[in-house]
């Protein structure tokens, strides 16, 4: 439960307000670009840092007033491998385990079943040193997970991974989420990630959270289909002009040769917006249609391209 | 008791670690061993300029106790390093993210550097006994330069500490350890007696706490120790460490607010 979170570093103000609900048991995303205040959230939520004001609670405890009580209950893994490089898997394992409390047959038992779930069984006892970036980040993964918490926060869990990696680890942490009875929050510029992992998401531009739903809902929610027209040279103004006065279409957008915009029948619409242009002489490099993709839905709701602004990065300290 | 038992914990990760490669031990001692058998051997000397002050004739027996000062005082200007590849790998962050004592987190990297300052003074010691250098003191004495040593040690890794957590660079660290380490070394009487050095560096040198590490050990490996001298000069040396540890646990609080 997260409610009206505000940070600020110095003249930056990373989080303007975020509030957002996650239900026990569910894989929960925080989608953004770089720089929209994903990472600060955590921060705030793994008692990292305290917000300057609104309120959170983590597993029934509230981050400020009871961090401890919510450092038992959670587990984090660092956008960066927080791993010991030096170490063995297991020694880091072993260590992560005894600051929180753990000892014993318990413990041990504990991370040889980590170490078997996670792939990691062979390369135990070898120093992290020699890992492989997926086999660093599973290993980011139990560090989180040693001590049984009841939410385990991601952030940017599959960043630096090649897509092979990556896939691998959606798979492990399904299967985490599954056998451990784990809630997941999780941050991601991938949009596909977010909507191959997450249960529910919250899509979070600038410091707030624009939107919260299924992804299939925040589909949804954009009914009919997206229509893109790739014009063969620039006179992309006057051609959204022309797009604008057709009755059928809604939400033109122009970014640089391209025209965005929604239609309720795409069948029907395209000739219709073809022949608009055809009229007015404008050339027409190609057309392509699809149901809204989680791309749409941020467009929609900050007016903005989100790999246009991810690749921008509005930067701050957080990122 | 949680913060005592963490660091221990946190101790037994830099000790592991360090003893995975104990090479470095080593190859850290390589310069100690030159100024003690070449320099010590160049400038034997010494001990018979006029004016003397230098309490023996054998000037390896002066030399030896500082440079195991000297190699734990500049042990110390370095031990930030580890905290900086720490923070940089994320490694800090995630412990905070659990109930891990915050204290241990620091006060773990001091102990961790003194007891390699120890190890490397008893191997520096065992080098100076084949060399004929007989600690007067016997017993006591070796005790009291392994613990000037730590104190040494540990009362400059708690500034190299702080300044880790306030640059987070290891360039400034680099460049800070040279700026303040060679004019405390020369600014102290390592290398010779005090009566041989310009006055203005004798006055300054009493107010350099390497200085005290050097008096300290010196005056249990040469013959007639004042106890009272050696007293007060660890006395001085552990007040230091306890001011520079508070000042590292400080400055992990503003890591942490910056966080």
């Amino acid at each position: 439960m997260v409610e009206g979170l505000q940070k600020r570093y110095g003249d930056v103000q990373a989080l303007a307000g975020v509030s957002f609900r996650v239900r026990a048991g569910e894989v929960f995303g925080l989608l953004g670009p770089n720089g929209a205040g994903k990472s600060t959230t955590v921060k705030v939520l793994t008692t990292l840092t305290t917000p300057n004001d609104g309120r959170a609670e983590v597993a029934g405890h509230d981050v400020v007033h009871e961090a401890d009580a919510v450092r038992r209950s959670i587990g984090y893994v660092p956008q960066s491998s927080g791993v010991d490089r030096d170490a063995t898997g297991r020694e880091n394992l072993t260590l992560q385990g005894r600051v929180q409390g753990m000892s014993g047959r318990r413990l041990h038992d504990r991370v040889d079943r980590l170490l078997e779930l996670l792939g990691l069984a062979d390369a135990a006892d070898r120093v992290v040193r020699g890992y492989s970036g997926g086999m660093k980040r599973r290993l980011d993964v139990g560090l989180g997970v040693v001590h049984g918490p009841q939410v385990l926060f991601l952030d940017e869990p599959t960043t630096g991974l090649d897509p092979e990696a990556r896939a691998a680890m959606w798979e492990e942490l399904a299967v985490l989420a599954r056998e451990e009875m784990l809630t997941i929050l999780l941050t991601t510029h991938y949009l596909e990630e977010a909507d191959a992992l997450t249960d529910r998401l919250a899509i979070v531009s600038k410091g707030r959270v624009v939107v919260e739903g299924t992804a299939e809902e925040l589909k949804g929610r954009l009914e009919g289909e997206a229509v893109m027209v790739e014009l063969v040279d620039g006179e992309v103004e006057a051609a959204a002009e022309v797009v604008r006065s057709l009755a059928e279409v809604r939400e033109v957008t122009a970014d640089g040769r391209l025209l965005r915009s929604r239609v309720a029948d795409g069948a029907r619409a395209v000739p219709t917006i073809l022949a608009a242009l055809d009229s007015r002489g404008i050339q027409v490099e190609a057309v392509t249609m699809h149901r809204p993709s989680l791309d749409d839905v941020y467009l929609h709701y900050t007016g903005r391209d989100f790999r246009a602004e991810d690749e921008a990065g509005v930067g701050g300290p957080s990122e | 008791m949680k913060a005592v038992v963490h660091t221990w914990f946190m101790v037994g990760r830099q000790a592991r670690n360090l003893m995975r490669e104990p090479i470095w031990i080593v190859l850290l001692l390589v310069q100690p061993m030159i100024w003690l058998l070449l320099y010590g051997q160049l400038f034997k000397r010494v001990t018979h300029l006029p004016g003397g002050g230098f309490g023996t004739t054998s000037y390896i027996e002066f030399l030896a106790p500082a440079i195991v000062i000297m190699n734990a005082f500049f042990g110390a200007t370095w031990s930030g390093m580890a905290m900086v590849s720490d923070l940089d790998r994320d490694v800090i962050p995630r412990f905070l993210a659990t109930p891990v004592s915050r204290v241990s987190l620091v006060v773990s990297q001091i102990v961790r550097s003194a007891l390699t300052a120890l190890i490397q003074g008893i191997i520096i010691l065992l080098v100076a006994l084949l060399l004929g250098v007989r600690v007067h003191a016997g017993a006591a004495g070796w005790a009291v330069v392994l613990l000037a040593a730590m104190l040494m040690n540990s009362a400059f890794a708690g500034i190299s500490q702080g300044l880790a957590l306030l640059t987070r660079k290891e360039a400034t660290m680099i460049a800070i350890a040279n700026f303040i380490g060679l004019p405390l070394f020369f600014l102290s009487s390592t290398l010779i007696s005090l009566k041989q050095m310009p006055e203005w560096m004798q006055e300054l040198s009493r107010y350099n706490p390497v200085n005290w590490g050097v008096v300290s050990a010196r005056e249990v490996v040469l013959p007639g120790s004042d106890w009272s001298a050696v007293g007060v000069h660890l006395g001085l040396l552990f007040a230091l460490t306890i001011a520079t540890a508070a000042f590292a646990t400080w400055t992990f609080r503003v890591y942490q607010r910056q966080l």
